[in-house]
């Protein structure tokens, strides 16, 4: 983007210290440093400086004054994303939400926690626990991520089949704009005009930032059993899958793995999983204990109906939390067997899983790279795992070239590009595969009805046409995908 | 799947000729919610004969069909398989399509605890105001691709786009269902019963109250029903069961069928009724959350009561439509209403003014 001149990064740390404290602006290259990557770590960038605001009133200010000088903003919550949507703009601000880390309020009657943007997901939980309530969406970085970057991404979980994702979580939000405005969407039950809100979730950045978020709270459930069964193929498991969800029955989790992954949760973790299985499927049901008790015996029937080589089930918590620990412990374990690894994020109907594992193994051998997959088998949610060597010149691109090539296969296969993790600056060549120029210029022309001098999270999520033009030429011209150096917009 | 027919070619010829001819339309589809939003001026543009469930796996637990497609015919396909929409559209008249369901964004009773109209919507295939075909979203659970301009569309009234086809998502139905009945003369202490329950892990599906008496569906296995409603207490409704339901749905109870002013109050669910609508005979549905009210009431009042808990104002029948019916915008999101209404449509010629003045 152009813009009419270029601030300096001294003169523009002297504009946000009249209203932010000393310490809430980072200005010195060595601090910098720290916000140069989000989760996708293979991209960095040092912004021009990063502001940490301590209140809305701070964060319209901080917006204000980058839309009147021109400078680009980046929102960024803990910074767990992984698909570099929090990457920094080279002459914009970071804007963190940390410091705003305060649960406002739990309603108990209403059953909603109101919660600044930097509180962190297991947080929001962790306050409604006395109330036996729990805030449903868990993505993998719960411990870590924030409300705010969760409402960017629209994050999901593990629970997301039965739970829903944080667009089915959120109640309301309050909303800064890059004039300084703010917006107050959604609402309970619901809102007059049109949802705002559900644009607002997954929506990167691009639009405003959120200072105040509502959050739905559920009931804990009353019981919860975890099944794990055993399968000597990709097929059969997918067919347990969709024979359980068939029988009427929706499971507060329902997740595979195939023996790469297996194997390497088991090398680390020791979960006990059979390590001579094609693909083990890990069944969660929760309710009330009646209920749980009869989809437990009608998920076991249906292994076994479906060739299972073993079903377990969890005889306590302890058992329970072993048969979950090496799926949770997948990325980590996978990290351990391979210097480094690229977690993809297709989504796909389930009925193609045998068919895109098959072309991912065949795009794994082209390549002549290794892939282990885990699998929101529930949902359709692909996480093939590409292990790889930053240290050898040419892998990481190979890498790249290769996680391209199963996004469009999840294409042709009727799915999309990311299911949970968000195009960033990292899908964003995907997305013109996905979408028309007509359909691109449409999400261009809503970006403007909010930022019209385009200042939020540039370069992200939605490419220019310009930069699509360049990318379907490269497809058609080259046998080999690649993604040479292009520039971010 | 079904019978259908596609008239997508013909909706796009006609949606592109209007808007060269900056003419407005008046989106048509079953007609059975004419009464809902304000008037518009228009040509009509019927999507009715565009029709035809495309494609639905119900192991994918997907649904995909074009929006002429009535709602009663997808239910009885749906009911094949022991599925349905989770968020109980109502019918009303009887000739409405799933695509004025999302359009209108109403739900049923199911509404607080299953989800709301957005809640189910995957994937949209839309005319914009100039004509051009567009998809967003798709027929995956998760996708985050792109701006989610699919569930902006619901509740839209037509003003951003004309749908031509809806992929949702559906639910299985229950094992079983029961209604129970409990008296309860005071409104406010059932609100108060309908959230304590629903902060305890048991089946609602649908909990409303009306002139003494509340109802609570639950919708589990048969085990978990009778446990669910020997914690709960009160007398199994034989008599009303699933019809009540329905008649609440489509507001063919009696409440609903005087010819007078009807509101729709949205509020949080455990919200304290506001003192000006104190007096006005109520039907309390979603647990709290939607409260009909009936008569002649203050409308800047109300507006301003319901603003102050966190809620809204819709005046739902028997208003004039020329007027405003929903309830005012703050001016920063009107204004940001009228920039996006423009992004689709630039030349403001869908269902012009259906939601507010301008839209």
């Amino acid at each position: 983007m152009n813009h009419p001149h270029h601030i300096s990064r001294g003169a523009l740390a002297r504009r946000f210290r009249k209203f932010l404290p000393r310490e809430s602006v980072i200005d010195r290259p060595d601090s910098l440093r720290a916000y140069e990557c989000d989760g996708l770590s293979a991209y960095r960038e040092a912004p021009l400086l990063v502001a940490l605001p301590e209140t809305p009133e701070q964060v319209r200010r901080a917006l204000r004054l980058c839309g009147e000088l021109g400078v680009p903003v980046v929102s960024r919550g803990a910074g767990t994303g992984l698909s570099g949507g929090a990457l920094p703009h080279p002459r914009g601000v970071v804007l963190s939400v940390a410091k705003m880390n305060a649960v406002l309020e739990i309603d108990a009657a209403n059953r909603t926690a109101r919660v600044q943007p930097g509180v962190r997901n297991l947080a929001v939980s962790e306050a409604a626990r006395d109330l036996n309530l729990f805030y449903a969406p868990d993505p993998s970085s719960q411990i870590a991520c924030t409300i705010g970057g969760n409402i960017a991404e629209n994050a999901g979980g593990v629970h997301c089949l039965k739970y829903g994702l944080t667009v089915h979580n959120v109640v309301a939000a309050k909303v800064a704009t890059i004039d300084g405005g703010l917006l107050a969407l959604g609402g309970a039950p619901d809102a007059p005009g049109l949802d705002l809100l559900a644009l607002l979730i997954g929506s990167e950045g691009m639009l405003g930032v959120v200072v105040e978020a509502t959050l739905k709270l559920l009931p804990r459930p009353e019981s919860e059993r975890v099944l794990l069964g055993a399968f000597d193929s990709v097929e059969r498991a997918a067919d347990a899958v969709a024979a359980i969800i068939a029988a009427g029955i929706i499971p507060a989790g329902i997740e595979m793995m195939d023996n790469p992954a297996i194997l390497a949760a088991e090398d680390f973790i020791q979960a006990g999983y059979p390590r001579d299985a094609a693909a083990i499927l890990l069944c969660e049901v929760d309710g009330i204990e009646a209920d749980v008790a009869a989809q437990t015996a009608a998920v076991e029937k249906i292994f076994a109906q479906h060739g299972a080589t073993e079903t377990r089930i969890a005889r306590d918590e302890r058992e329970r939390a072993l048969f979950w620990s090496g799926r949770k412990g997948a990325l980590p374990a996978v990290g351990r067997i391979s210097p480094d690894y690229y977690c993809i994020d297709g989504s796909i109907p389930r009925r193609q899983i045998g068919r895109v594992l098959a072309g991912i193994s065949r795009l794994a051998g082209e390549a002549g790279l290794r892939i282990a997959n885990v699998f929101h088998a529930g949902d359709g949610n692909l996480h093939p795992l590409i292990l790889y060597d930053a240290g050898t010149p040419g892998e990481l691109e190979k890498t790249e070239a290769l996680g391209a090539k199963i996004l469009e296969l999840c294409i042709a296969a009727g799915g999309t590009i990311t299911g949970e993790h968000g195009v960033g600056v990292e899908k964003i060549g995907g997305m013109c595969t996905q979408f028309s120029d007509a359909e691109l210029a449409q999400f261009h022309a809503v970006r403007e009805a909010f930022d019209p001098s385009r200042l939020l999270n540039p370069g992200k999520a939605i490419p220019t046409l310009a930069r699509c033009a360049e990318h379907n030429a490269m497809h058609v011209h080259r046998g080999q995908l690649r993604f040479p150096e292009l520039e971010r917009m | 799947m079904t019978d259908g027919a596609d008239m997508e070619s013909d909706l796009r010829q006609r949606v592109r000729e209007a808007h060269r001819a900056r003419e407005p339309l008046r989106i048509a589809g079953g007609a059975s919610k004419d009464f809902y939003g304000r008037a518009v001026e228009g040509a009509p543009l019927d999507i009715s004969a565009h029709r035809g469930v495309l494609r639905y796996d119900p192991a994918e637990l997907v649904l995909s069909a074009r929006a002429g497609t009535r709602i009663d015919e997808i239910e009885t396909l749906l009911g094949e398989h022991r599925q349905m929409l989770g968020f109980e559209p109502p019918r009303f008249s009887g000739g409405a399509t799933i695509g004025g369901a999302l359009s209108a964004g109403l739900a049923g009773p199911r509404r607080p605890y299953a989800g709301a109209v957005r809640d189910f919507v995957l994937g949209v295939k839309i005319l914009s105001g100039k004509g051009e075909v567009m998809r967003f979203g798709g027929e995956v659970i998760k996708n985050v691709a792109g701006f989610d301009l699919a569930r902006l569309m619901t509740g839209a009234l037509g003003t951003l786009g004309v749908l031509l086809e809806v992929s949702l998502r559906v639910i299985p139905r229950p094992q079983a269902e029961r209604t129970l009945l409990l008296e309860q003369p005071n409104a406010a202490e059932a609100v108060a019963c309908f959230n304590r329950l629903a902060a305890r892990p048991l089946p609602l599906s649908a909990a409303a109250w009306h002139d003494g008496a509340a109802r609570i569906r639950l919708s589990a296995s048969e085990a978990g029903v009778a446990h669910a409603a020997a914690a709960i207490g009160g007398e199994t409704d034989n008599s009303a069961g699933e019809n009540f339901w329905r008649q609440l749905r489509d507001h063919e109870l009696p409440f609903f069928t005087e010819r007078r002013k009807l509101w729709r109050l949205a509020l949080p669910p455990a919200a304290e009724l506001p003192a000006c609508a104190a007096r006005a005979p109520q039907w309390i549905d979603w647990g709290g959350a939607q409260r009909w009210l009936a008569g002649d009431l203050d409308r800047d009042a109300l507006c301003a009561a319901a603003a102050e808990r966190g809620g809204h104002v819709t005046c739902f029948r028997h208003f004039d439509p020329r007027g405003e019916v929903f309830q005012p915008l703050a001016p920063a999101a009107r204004a940001l209403h009228l920039r996006l209404k423009r992004a689709f449509d630039p030349a403001g010629i869908l269902n012009p003014g259906r939601l507010y003045a301008g839209v």
